[in-house]
């Protein structure tokens, strides 16, 4: 039996919390490092969302796993060294891959390590749930996150190059808005979603106060 | 790169490739501590601190590392070491100025999770910076920190004395100013040939 007032989530609501209720980027706002810093293509934005799911859910199977065995003092150096690992084996296995991508992430890749949600989840669910219902979560997280780089991604090459996937969009003509694949523009775009999002937040409030 | 003279990539890192403000490194702590002035500034220079220290540790380790052919363990060696400095960092504002301490509460021990200081180890060893370079580059680095989170913390407590409609309240408008912040500092851009 649960206690009471805490509600067992099921294991699709678990999964369904990382894309929605909490999304990372969204509604947490973590791992703002690579959302801002690799979003200048929307190629970009899903090799790193994709990179740092997979470390997300190897990382929270091999946490939940030990989650027994680990003294609590050292548990966040444990958990660093753990995520440590799996971004050295992913840094590798992007090289292997794609060139082209490795040098265009560049040290962005390594680090993932640093990325808050990752850590994050490690310590607020991994070690203190089983581990399929981890890995769940972290599924979930991982693809929110990637949701969320890649709705940057898309709009920054959208509006900054006028390119989708490297595919152009409209024609020859179109004059490109620069300042959207410069830094600045990676904040303006991030901080319109946010505003989109705590504005229809807002209607919802309203709406529920209006009926009832 | 490698010539870049010392002043050269001080000032670059500091103004044009600012480590938060055009690198994005760092954004965790920019966006969280940066709310009131009298606590960005200490959170900066206990981070700029710890990016000196890395930096140092990450020279050395490099080199070690390079030395038995282990490349494989330079990122879990840097991580290790930042986690260290950070504890150290730690203990002592928590003997000698426990009110910083409790100001900064969970972001202390999260300069551990920061880009900025893993970032200057990171892109040091990518540049192949030498020892002096590296100094200036991590002088520069935490510098460029703390500079933007104290003018940030300036604008913010401003801003707070503005009337704002409540659907821009919160990190919306902090990005929005950031973004205002990071556009002033390209205007530093002639100043980045110590990349």
């Amino acid at each position: 039996m649960s206690p009471p007032g805490q509600l067992e989530l099921t294991r699709m609501e678990e999964f369904m919390e990382g894309i929605w209720r909490q999304n990372p980027t969204f509604v947490m706002v973590l791992g703002m490092c690579p959302a801002l810093a690799v979003t200048i293509s929307a190629v970009n934005a899903l090799s790193m969302g994709i990179a740092t799911t997979v470390v997300l859910i190897f990382s929270a199977l091999l946490v939940s796993l030990i989650r027994n065995f680990v003294p609590k003092e050292v548990r966040i150096a444990t958990y660093i060294l753990i995520i440590a690992t799996f971004v050295t084996v992913i840094d590798y296995v992007i090289a292997a891959i794609s060139l082209e991508i490795y040098e265009a992430l560049g040290a962005f890749i390594q680090l993932i390590v640093v990325n808050c949600i990752i850590l994050g989840r490690a310590e607020a669910h991994a070690s203190k749930n089983p581990p399929l219902r981890a890995v769940i979560n972290a599924l979930g997280m991982g693809i929110g996150f990637t949701i969320g780089l890649f709705s940057l991604g898309a709009v920054r090459e959208i509006l900054g190059a006028g390119k989708l996937f490297g595919v152009s969009l409209f024609g020859p003509d179109f004059q490109p808005w620069v300042v959207m694949l410069l830094p600045p523009g990676g904040f303006f775009v991030l901080g319109s979603w946010l505003l989109l999002f705590s504005w229809m937040r807002a209607r919802k409030t309203a709406g529920e106060t209006a009926h009832g | 790169m490698a010539s870049a003279s010392l002043s050269q990539i001080f000032l670059a890192t500091v103004l044009a490739n600012n480590f938060v403000l055009a690198m994005f490194l760092g954004l965790c702590p920019f966006l969280g501590v940066s709310g009131k002035l009298n606590t960005a500034a200490p959170m900066g220079a206990a981070t700029a601190f710890v990016m000196l220290v890395a930096s140092l540790c990450a020279y050395g380790l490099n080199w070690l590392v390079s030395y038995f052919g282990m490349e494989y363990l330079r990122l879990i060696s840097y991580i290790v070491v930042i986690a260290s400095a950070v504890q150290l960092v730690e203990m002592f504002l928590k003997k000698n100025s426990p009110a910083l301490f409790r100001a900064l509460g969970i972001y202390l021990p999260l300069i551990t999770t920061n880009c900025a200081v893993l970032g200057v180890a990171l892109f040091q060893t990518a540049r192949e910076y030498s020892f002096a370079q590296a100094l200036a580059f991590s002088l520069g680095g935490g510098m460029g920190f703390t500079l933007a989170l104290v003018l940030m913390a300036g604008l913010r407590e401003r801003l707070n004395l503005v009337k704002m409609p409540d659907v821009v309240q919160g990190t919306a408008l902090s990005l929005m100013l950031a973004g205002l912040l990071s556009l002033t500092f390209m205007g530093f851009a002639g100043l980045g040939a110590g990349e």
